[in-house]
């Protein structure tokens, strides 16, 4: 079973990726984009007979020629409802598949762990393909598979006028693949697989609209962003091989606690090893996740489509980060300064993200820095011990920041691709459902009481209270100050664009409800940011989590905030409530008593109205200082060392130090016989000569 | 004074140097080539000739009759080839015959 | 005594001015007569090395037929005698020095040598001496019996030598009238008498 969960989403992707390939085939059989201009109406149809699945037939030939008529530039691709459809289904399949196995690991306690076959396997190391089934693990294939179906679904409707649907639902269930190769991991090694696999696919989604510029300077951004991180986190893997000797989970967990106290030497210090280990794995989270400092690829990353943003920028590939932290809870549980360095740039996250979310004018990017802050919070609470708290909230957050994500997008395709908010207004009575729904998921992000978004939330912000953590306070009070922001900037965003009178009329008349495709996912999202709080609240938070993560989880002897947490004062406890009514109740003065105010603010404090819209100038502060130095030093060594230096001394240098001495020697050559006689005569002279005197004759 | 072996040598030595001289010192046409390698052959003769008298033997006399016929033949030879190339080119001027320029 | 070594060097000092003369003159038709010159020369120095035959042969042979051949070509070519030598200074530093290193490495070997004693007992064909046999006779004698193999074998290089020589330069000119005998030969009645009964008065 578990071997379908995670295999069915790469058949569905093989299959898409084969319909996309032969499309482009027949869309350009000389291989050049001029090409194929001519005869692309029958052409691609008579591929997709040959081509298209067999147990899915679809009426593909209607689709064709009237799409044909809507775009004459470019038509779309062939076989597109096939590759829809069979990824749907089978993503479909493989989330029910989850959710049962959620219920057989949890609560039926049926840990698993499935060997595929071995991988490498040279000296000192062992890896297999492996799935490692436990809590945490099936809580992740529940948040993956369900987003993902969704998504998939979703994007029948949203990307209902591409022409390159089949590529798109390829790269979406790959990198479900991927995510999930990730997730049941059994050793660094396959969870670096997935880890990677994400990483490319997420910058094929960014990039999905390659024709654009923007588009591809984000992807390369975020794969470049990303790999500094994975940089950090091969460090981390090769440094866990160097102090156990292997990379399977089970044998370095094991091998943890024995770890406590060596040094490895590091760039001349002797540094404790599992801080060490923790804080280069960490940093391939900070990466992967858009923590502070390496978050700069996330807010670029909305170039993509919406419903990648929703999948992967949402809830699967920045979490991935977060469940990294959590599954290797063995080896942080014992190394407490990383943890104070995870809560410390968790808290910071949350916070700032949150400050920049306040002026976002683009409804996607909003999102975006909101989804930023939201994982700043789990990684307060990874940091100060609480895992199951932050995977709680990454439960939760999926729902709801997807369906923040999904409601965006139904917003912006009625709006006809407009994402700027300013431009919006009062779309309340346009597109009902998707108001009702995006309310739900604001309410659930900013912590109504009840939502889901209350329960983990609240739980966060009371964990980095009990925190022991050195930087616990600090997290305490970024945290619950970001609670103000998120409720400020999630209303701010709701009012803008649903509420007051709209600002573009003709956008506005020609707003329009979503199909039904893309509402179903917002209703069964919505659902889920209520639904998924309360009933596990017990086995995330409470007392249930002993025995439903069971070993999926370590918590160290000295670890008792969850206990703690309980014991919190009630005056903390309320403290987000507070934090998010007057949150709302700031964005409501703003937006709508008066609506002069926001512009007036910022026009008096410029300074921080820009520096704040800037992104607190991280994006600039970086292109000094490593995009231009990076660039120039490229550059140096393409010129000077590759091509003065190698080159020169070497093919080219040889190359024409050989053409030289012909050009020397073809003097020799004159074609006169005297020449050529008086040659061997000073021939005859110089041997004469030598062996006279040499010694051999004479 | 007694003309010895070394004075026969000597002027075959002579000869020899002269004829090699003629071989690349020569600018006007190739006929001045084929008369030093004549030359050549002469001092080799001479010289074959010398030791044969004073050693008293004859094979240096026998031998000296091969290389004349082969001489012969080569001059004429080399005189045919000479009037083959001239009907092509139609001149025998050295600084002509650089074909095998390269 | 003296009179040997006077013609010795009438006749080595002779030689050697021929032979600068024939690379030194400008006209080819003079090098081939100072080429002759210097054979006879060369021929005078035989005799007095007592290898009278060769000497004639030297005479006949060489003088005769194959500076004759030289005087032909050179006449029959068409050749411009009056260049002046242009590029002849350019080499004449090198070239004159590289001979002259020749030379001196010849003369080198010529007196540091000496013959050894067993050389004696090595001779393979003793010369007779003079009143026994005259040095045509003797030559004879071993020619056609020991080095019988190189005397055929010159002779196989001057037919193939002749060969050769025809092959390189005969060239049949169209012009030229010849007849093919063996196509005479074979012509025949039928092909070129017709016999037609001819009537009085009606003409062919």
């Amino acid at each position: 079973m578990y071997q379908a969960i995670v295999f069915l989403p790469f058949l569905g992707a093989l299959i898409a990726g084969l319909i996309a390939l032969a499309g482009a085939h027949a869309r350009y059989p000389g291989g050049t984009p001029a090409a194929g201009a001519e005869d692309h109406a029958h052409g691609p149809v008579d591929e997709s007979h040959a081509r298209a699945a067999p147990s899915v037939e679809g009426p593909h030939a209607a689709i064709a020629p009237s799409a044909a008529e809507e775009h004459p530039a470019e038509p779309p691709a062939a076989g597109s409802l096939p590759a829809e459809l069979v990824t749907t289904v089978f993503l479909f399949a493989s989330m029910l598949l989850s959710w049962f196995a959620l219920a057989d690991v949890g609560f039926a306690h049926h840990d698993a762990r499935v060997s595929i076959f071995p991988w490498i396997v040279s000296g000192d190391l062992k890896i297999e393909w492996a799935l490692r089934i436990d809590t945490l693990t099936a809580v992740m294939l529940v948040v993956v598979g369900t987003i993902s179906a969704f998504v998939h679904l979703y994007s029948i409707g949203y990307m209902e006028e591409d022409p390159y649907r089949p590529r798109f639902f390829s790269y979406l269930s790959l990198f479900t693949f991927a995510m999930l190769m990730l997730v049941t991991a059994d050793n660094l090694v396959q969870l670096f697989f997935g880890w990677e696999g994400v990483g490319l696919m997420s910058y094929l989604l960014i990039g999905f609209w390659y024709q654009k510029p923007e588009a591809n300077a984000a992807a390369i951004k975020a794969f470049i962003v990303n790999r500094i991180g994975d940089f950090g986190f091969s460090l981390g893997i090769f440094a866990v091989f160097m102090m156990t000797g292997a990379v399977d989970l089970d044998t370095v967990f094991a091998q943890a606690p024995a770890l406590t106290g060596k040094t490895i030497a590091f760039l001349g210090w002797d540094v404790d090893a599992l801080t060490l280990i923790c804080l280069l794995l960490f940093m391939g989270a900070m990466g992967k996740s858009a923590q502070f400092l390496l978050h700069t690829w996330l807010p670029d990353a909305m170039e993509g489509p919406t419903p990648v943003s929703a999948l992967i920028h949402a809830a699967t590939m920045v979490t991935a980060g977060v469940f990294m932290v959590a599954r290797l809870s063995p080896l942080f549980e014992l190394a407490p300064d990383a943890q104070m360095f995870v809560t410390f740039i968790g808290a910071t996250t949350a916070f700032f993200a949150a400050t920049i979310g306040l002026v976002q004018n683009d409804i996607k990017r909003i999102v975006a820095y909101s989804t930023c802050s939201q994982l700043g919070y789990m990684f307060v609470a990874m940091g100060v011990g609480a895992y199951s708290v932050g995977m709680f909230h990454l439960f939760t957050h999926a729902f709801f920041k997807a369906l923040l994500f999904l409601g965006s997008g139904s917003v912006i395709i009625a709006m006809h691709h407009e994402q700027d908010i300013r431009h919006m207004g009062g779309l309340k009575d346009k597109l009902p459902f998707t108001y009702w729904t995006m309310l739900i998921g604001t309410l659930a992000l900013t912590g109504f009481p009840l939502t889901a978004g209350y329960f983990s939330k609240d739980a966060i912000i009371e964990a980095a209270y009990a925190g022991h953590n050195p930087m616990a306070f600090y997290a305490f009070c970024s945290t619950v100050v970001a609670a103000a922001l998120t409720a400020f900037y999630s209303w701010r965003l709701m009012f803008m664009t649903f509420h007051g009178s709209p600002h573009d009329r003709r956008h506005y008349d020609a707003a329009r409800e979503s199909p039904l495709v893309m509402t179903i996912p917002l209703g069964f999202l919505a659902a889920g940011s209520i639904f998924s709080g309360f009933p596990f609240r017990e086995l995330f938070v409470g007392h249930g989590v002993g025995e439903f993560f069971r070993d999926s989880i370590t918590f160290a002897p000295s670890n008792h905030v969850l206990e703690e947490m309980h014991h919190a004062p009630y005056l903390i406890a309320v403290l987000p409530t507070v934090m998010m009514a007057l949150g709302f109740v700031i964005a409501w003065q703003f937006y709508i008593r008066r609506p002069e105010l926001p512009v007036e603010l910022a026009r008096q404090h410029e300074l921080l109205y820009k520096f704040l819209l800037n992104k607190w100038y991280f994006d600039e502060i970086y292109d000094v200082l490593l995009v231009r130095p990076t660039i120039w030093l490229g550059r140096l060594l393409w010129k000077r060392g590759d091509g003065w230096l190698i080159d020169g001394f070497g093919p080219d240098g040889v190359s024409a130090r050989v053409l030289d001495v012909t050009r020397g020697a073809i003097r020799l050559q004159t074609g006169y016989l005297y020449h050529y006689a008086f040659a061997m005569l000073i021939g005859v002279a110089a041997f004469i000569t030598w062996f006279m005197f040499g010694g051999r004759l004479g | 004074m007694i003309i010895g072996l070394g004075h026969y040598l000597t002027l075959a030595a002579i000869l020899f140097t002269i004829g090699i001289f003629g071989i690349f010192l020569n600018r006007k046409n190739v006929i001045i080539i084929l008369m030093s390698i004549e030359l050549i052959l002469l001092a080799v003769n001479i010289n074959l000739v010398a030791f044969a008298s004073f050693l008293g033997d004859l094979v240096g006399q026998v031998y000296a009759l091969i290389v004349l016929t082969v001489a012969a033949a080569e001059a004429a030879i080399g005189l045919a080839i000479l009037v083959a190339y001239y009907r092509n080119r139609g001149s025998i001027a050295v600084e002509d015959i650089n074909l095998m320029k390269g | 005594m003296i009179v040997p070594a006077l013609f010795f060097y009438l006749f080595a000092g002779t030689c050697v001015a021929a032979a600068v003369m024939v690379i030194a003159s400008r006209n080819p038709v003079h090098s081939v007569l100072f080429l002759i010159l210097a054979f006879v020369n060369a021929a005078g120095l035989f005799v007095l090395l007592g290898a009278e035959f060769l000497a004639m042969i030297l005479i006949i042979v060489y003088v005769g037929a194959v500076m004759v051949l030289f005087l032909f070509v050179v006449m029959m070519l068409d050749v411009d005698f009056a260049q002046l030598r242009q590029g002849f200074l350019q080499y004449l530093p090198v070239g004159l020095l590289v001979g002259l290193v020749v030379l001196v490495e010849l003369l080198l070997v010529v007196f540091t040598w000496s013959i050894g004693p067993s050389i004696q007992q090595a001779v393979a064909s003793p010369i007779p001496p003079l009143a026994n046999m005259p040095n045509t006779e003797a030559l004879g004698h071993v020619l056609y019996t020991r080095y019988i193999y190189f005397f055929q074998a010159a002779g196989m290089v001057l037919l193939v030598a002749m060969i050769g020589a025809i092959v390189l330069t005969l060239h049949h000119k169209p012009s030229v009238k010849r007849q093919n005998i063996a196509r005479q030969n074979a012509r025949s009645k039928a092909a070129t008498i017709e016999i037609v009964k001819v009537l009085p008065g009606q003409g062919l």
